[in-house]
């Protein structure tokens, strides 16, 4: 009876689970959608809970009811979490692209703004008021991005009568334009870039403008862009010297004569102060955040504090700060971004007027959750700390995962194949993984390809620096490029640990590009190493098979191995490494522990734990008489004959071949180059609903060309080869036969 | 020429183990005499094939013969016969493997196709009844021996072969790969080897696979790698009727073969030479006891003259024949659509499925909903109300479920862990025969 009971409930969940999937077509009604989701996976929802949860509520009171949330992506769900834990009803929107996504799993309620692109749906703001007035939210968080900065947005939700969670309209607009946010700082008693634009009489002219600024000066032609034709000088003779080559420059290249002279900040660091501000005049600003590595202006790794401030300046930069956010009359959380030379003098950047992508760090460290101020402060309650009550402790550091290709710089789009974060890297929560997407998510061409801002904590620099190497080392990511081999070799580099970085760094460290880690003797061997040890457990694995019903037989499992392995370098050479392997116990798979021997190096014991073919392959080498030495090595995937795994974040081809095989190589032919197809042909009888190229293109093998629909199905067709689009025989309508050639690509370049 | 010999007369046969497995193998020799097949090379051959079949072992055959050795004359030519003899009594009882390695002409093609799978080397080996030359003299038709029969012709355009790889040292390893996955002969169940991947994982990432939009593609690929073992899957014919996935993998340790439709690909539809893979793909695996797992996605056949002229009907009846035959285990996860009478062939409960199994996102119907409108209120003019009426009622796997054609509405997450339960179950399956001399599919 009670079974049977059972059973019937078991049919009745099911059934609701089955018609919210059937929903799925009606997008507007996400309600159906997502909560059948969220009881049948609730196991991976918890994974999202990480130390937001930890930090404590300041008190447990009243704020608000209901939030919305303007935003989407990883500081959508950053914001939910906190606004659960102040037991606040949130509201999700979302554009077609992510009516699946996490934030609309989290949130209690998900409104459609509309079609993916963000103009039509993230920045749409009539959208967003529909949706407010439609689930009767009381506050709306901007994240970043988007419509946080758009003070035409928080005018209109003023006269809406729903409260921003943000500073107010004016101080916004002021602060947001950069020419009236350096006056304003300027009369607020901020530093600024001291210089001169205009014509330099002479050169006595000249020295008096430099001694003004200071030392040390730029000189340049005014009408020059970048750093072209850019003298720096350090004293009055250098200053002479510069002027008049810029001067004769400035004339004979442009013809202008007017000469800029501005203070040179050598080494230039960014380093920004957070602020936090009431209505009632209260304001406090926490400790730095150091954002130097950046490439292209835009952040890499960000830390928490910066080795290069000292007290005093420190003080000065918050007090700075406070006296900008004073002046304003700005409230809620913002920062103040400033230059630092190598003297630690410092210049006012610029003010955003909005949560940071890199705040985590700084709750590390100071155990806030900026987030609930932020309500707090919406919610016009009184700060509850003074600037003495701002404490700090440890350090933390934030590498931003982008899925985009290191070398390039371009970014990459597609299904998340495989995706685990390093959160339970120790258990002491000093990872921190703010993203907004799992496995299976899809990376799509609308919006920022960010995959997630991984943070670890430590109680010093160096912990948080080793810490942040394992977490990227375990951090595994398949179905797009992903920038961890660049994220993998700041961290790791010598420099980087020194402290002495610039915002130059990525430029001085690799000043043709970075192409990936370069492996040297001692870390060849490492690689070659656990490479032998991969192919020695899956060759015991093959021989692993089960006898009758009972048990696996592990009979005549070879023991020992002579092995070759060939690893692609990324210096274009292939590197040949020969690897004796002998497995020293009996036990089967696991533990077993085996001795690898490479010429001109001590024999080493290896182990790994190891579930065969899993992704995460963490490595132990133990020379005799010399401590352990723990790597973290990832198995991306099987090759023919070997296998891919990635290493210092970057990946390597590996060939592993036996001593027969390794004989045979030497014959085997050099391959012709491949003769790709041409043409991009119709694979069926349809109509061509769209042509994504033009005659010219060039296109990289993979990119969609066409999309064909028959049946009803739409088919995709992609280049398969990089090429120069010659012909294109269709247009978007026309109807094409099975085979029919739609797009024809230019011969090849003969090399 | 006639009187010149050489030890061993180009070719090498024997025996020997792949992970401490029993196989046969035969190596055609090309530097003695280009790899011809005289009498006494045929009788090497014979040999080791009649001890295979004997203790019931696979037969590889490293084929590398330029054809008949000329100068032998009838000798030649009965030895060939010889082989194919042995090659149709082996047929079903050992597996047997071609790995093309060189130039293989004449009647040196025929013995290949009689196999269960041959395999091709890129750029070295080709497979020709008639080389350049002779097609040159006859028909006029300029051609090279790669685009005559090279492994890029054989594994896209006539799928003679079933893969291709880059070199030697790689083919070889990839035989010896893809011998793990047979039994040894059909007197032996499909093999288990140890694996670490749990047999309950659950992959929440499958819920949301299927496309929002039911019009668009995704790869049928994916959910084949995240429902198996490790992600290993050895695909056949990669190349060949890309619009049905065929390949073996392994399940809780033990190998299962895989049918699946491929959305990507022409929407998945199946069409003559899709029907033709699978179904020869399908009799392979119930020849040896290797259970099918069926993954259906599938607008229906493909119309049109060009295939209707050529047979569809016959070659479509191949694959709905194969499955029928089918006696062992036949699990089948109905992914999204499954329509008309492709939903019958592709391993429906109606032809003794074991296990049929649909996702929510299942579409079970004659036909989709547009079409079905357009014949049902051919008189009406405003259909979409009807459309979305039909959609309500048909375009899901309810009827299916109370007509108990589906055994269950599956989570998708959840998949692995059913079939896998279900190999446990279906391990002792017997479903007796008839007695029939043989049976007369459809060719």
């Amino acid at each position: 009876m009670n079974s049977q009971l059972n059973a019937l409930k078991c049919i009745g969940s099911r059934l609701l689970y089955y018609k919210s999937f059937l929903n799925r077509k009606s997008a507007t009604s996400c309600l159906t959608l997502c909560v059948p989701f969220r009881k049948s996976q609730s196991s991976f929802v918890s994974s999202y809970s990480g130390i937001i949860s930890n930090i404590p509520l300041v008190k447990n009171d009243k704020t608000f009811d209901k939030i919305l949330i303007a935003n989407r992506g990883e500081i959508a769900v950053r914001v939910i979490k906190t606004a659960k834990k102040m037991g606040i009803k949130t509201v999700a929107i979302y554009s077609d692209a992510d009516a699946r996504s996490s934030h609309v799993i989290l949130a209690d309620e998900a409104v459609r703004v509309g079609p993916p692109p963000s103009d039509q749906s993230y920045l749409s703001i009539p959208a967003i008021l529909n949706a407010i007035k439609e689930t009767g939210a009381q506050a709306v968080h901007p994240g970043y991005g988007f419509l946080s900065e758009n003070s035409h947005f928080v005018k209109s939700l003023d006269e809406a009568g729903v409260v921003f969670i943000g500073p107010g309209e004016k101080a916004m607009a002021d602060l947001g334009d950069k020419i009236r946010s350096k006056i304003i700082a300027k009369n607020s008693g901020v530093n600024t870039i001291p210089g001169f634009d205009g014509v330099v009489k002479n050169t006595d002219h000249a020295l008096e403008i430099s001694r003004s600024i200071g030392y040390p000066v730029m000189l340049k032609a005014s009408a020059g862009g970048g750093g072209k034709g850019m003298r720096i000088a350090w004293n009055d003779q250098k200053v002479i010297e510069g002027f008049k080559l810029a001067s004769q420059e400035s004339k004979s290249s442009f013809g202008d004569d007017r000469l800029l002279i501005e203070k040179y900040i050598d080494n230039p660091r960014h380093i920004e102060i957070q602020i936090l501000a009431d209505n009632f005049g209260n304001a406090v600003y926490l400790p730095e955040r150091e954002c130097s590595i950046q490439r292209r202006n835009q952040k890499v790794i960000e830390e928490a504090p910066s080795v290069h401030l000292d007290t005093s300046t420190r003080k000065a930069m918050g007090e700075q700060a406070i006296s900008l956010v004073k002046h304003v009359g700005y409230v809620s959380a913002g920062t103040v971004e400033f230059l630092v030379d190598s003297k630690r003098n410092f210049y006012f950047l610029e003010m955003n007027t909005r949560l940071q992508v890199e705040h985590p760090i700084t709750e590390y460290i100071t155990g806030l959750d900026l987030v609930e101020q932020m309500i707090r402060v919406a919610a016009n309650q009184k700060l509850f700390m003074k600037q003495e009550d701002i404490k700090y402790k440890g350090w933390a550091i934030e590498s931003r995962v982008y899925a985009e290709d290191p070398e390039k710089y371009l970014p990459s789009i597609g299904r998340l194949s495989k995706y685990i974060e390093p959160v339970s890297l120790t258990d002491k929560h000093e990872v921190r993984c703010d993203s907004g997407i799992v496995e299976g998510s899809e990376i799509s061409i609308y919006y920022d390809p960010l995959i997630c801002k991984l943070s670890t904590y430590g109680e010093t620099r160096d912990e948080a620096i080793q810490t942040m190497g394992r977490a990227l080392d375990s951090y595994v990511i398949k179905g797009v490029t992903h920038n961890i081999p660049l994220l993998r070799e700041v961290i790791g580099s010598s420099r980087f640990k020194s402290g002495n970085i610039s915002t130059k760094f990525l430029a001085e460290e690799y000043p043709e590009g970075f192409k990936g880690h370069i492996l040297k003797n001692d870390s060849l061997f490492e690689l070659a190493s656990i490479a032998a040890l991969v192919h020695a457990k899956r060759d015991v694995r093959n021989w692993c098979w089960k006898d009758g019903n009972e048990s696996f037989s592990n009979r005549n499992v070879p023991n020992n191995w002579n092995l070759w392995v060939k690893i692609h370098n990324n210096n274009s050479k292939i590197e040949t490494v020969n690897v004796h392997v002998e497995r020293r116990s009996t036990t089967l798979q696991h533990k077993d522990e085996y001795q690898v021997i490479v010429e001109s190096h001590p024999p080493t014991i290896v182990n790994a734990q190891w579930p065969l073919e899993s992704p995460l392959i963490n490595a132990q080498l133990l020379v005799p008489n010399q401590s352990k030495r723990s790597v973290t090595v990832q198995y991306l995937d099987p090759l023919p004959v070997g296998f891919r795994l990635q290493y210092m974040g970057t990946k390597f081809d590996i060939t592993v071949h036996n001593k027969r095989q390794h004989e045979l190589s030497q014959f085997m032919i050099e391959k012709p180059k491949k003769d790709l197809s041409k043409v991009i042909i119709s694979p069926m009888p349809g109509s061509v609903i769209s042509v994504a190229v033009n005659v010219g293109d060039i296109v990289n093998e993979g990119v969609e060309v066409a999309v064909v629909e028959a049946m009803k199905m739409q088919n995709i067709l992609r280049a398969s080869r990089v090429g120069k689009v010659k012909k294109i025989n269709v247009k978007p309508g026309s109807s094409v036969a099975a085979e029919e050639v739609l797009i024809e690509f230019e011969d090849e370049e003969q090399k | 020429m006639d009187k010149n010999k050489i030890i061993g007369d180009g070719v090498v046969t024997g025996h020997g183990t792949i992970n401490g497995r029993r196989v046969f193998t035969f190596s055609q020799d090309f530097t003695a005499f280009g790899g011809s097949l005289s009498k006494m090379h045929a009788q090497k051959i014979c040999k080791i094939m009649d001890k295979a079949m004997l203790v019931g072992a696979p037969v590889i055959g490293l084929n590398d013969s330029g054809g008949a050795r000329i100068q032998e004359g009838v000798d030649s030519l009965a030895g060939y016969a010889d082989i194919f003899q042995r090659n149709v009594l082996s047929s079903g009882v050992v597996p047997q493997l071609s790995l093309i390695m060189g130039p293989c002409a004449g009647g040196a093609v025929y013995s290949p196709a009689l196999t269960d799978f041959t395999f091709m080397v890129r750029d070295t080996s080709y497979l020709f009844v008639t080389g350049p030359e002779v097609v040159k003299a006859v028909c006029n038709e300029d051609v090279t021996q790669e685009e005559l029969g090279g492994a890029n012709t054989h594994t896209v355009i006539s799928g003679v072969a079933h893969a291709a790889f880059e070199n030697d040292i790689e083919a070889i390893q990839r035989i010896r790969d893809f011998m793990d996955f047979l039994p040894l002969s059909n007197r032996e169940q499909a093999p288990t080897r140890y694996s670490d991947d749990p047999i309950d994982r659950e992959d929440p990432s499958l819920n949301h696979i299927i496309p929002v939009d039911s019009t668009k593609a995704y790869d049928m690929r994916e959910i084949i790698t995240r429902l198996i073992d490790d992600g290993h899957f050895f695909e056949i014919m990669p190349d060949y009727a890309k619009n049905i996935v065929v390949g073996f993998a392994r399940m809780g340790g033990k190998t299962v073969s895989i049918v699946g439709n491929q959305p990507l690909v022409s929407s998945g539809v199946l069409d003559i030479n899709s029907s033709v893979k699978a179904a020869r793909f399908v009799r392979f695996c119930d020849a040896f006891n290797i259970p099918i797992i069926t993954l259906v996605d599938v607008p229906g056949f493909l119309p049109g003259t060009a295939q209707e002229h050529n047979g569809i009907i016959r070659h479509g009846a191949k694959l709905l024949y194969a499955y029928a035959e089918a006696t062992v285990p036949k699990i089948t996860i109905i992914t999204r659509k499954a329509y008309g009478g492709a939903y019958d062939v592709m391993s429906s409960k109606h032809l003794r499925g074991d296990m049929n199994y649909s996702w929510p996102t299942g579409e079970i119907a004659v036909m989709g909903a547009k079409g079905a409108v357009e014949i049902i209120f051919r008189h009406v003019e405003d259909r979409t109300q009807s459309e979305h009426e039909y959609i309500d009622k048909f375009a899901n796997p309810i009827p299916a479920a109370q007509r108990g054609y589906i055994d269950d509405i599956i989570l998708p997450a959840a998949t692995r862990k059913r079939i896998i339960e279900d190999l446990f179950v279906l391990s002792h399956k017997q479903l007796p025969l008839i007695y029939k001399k043989h049976d007369n599919c459809p060719l």
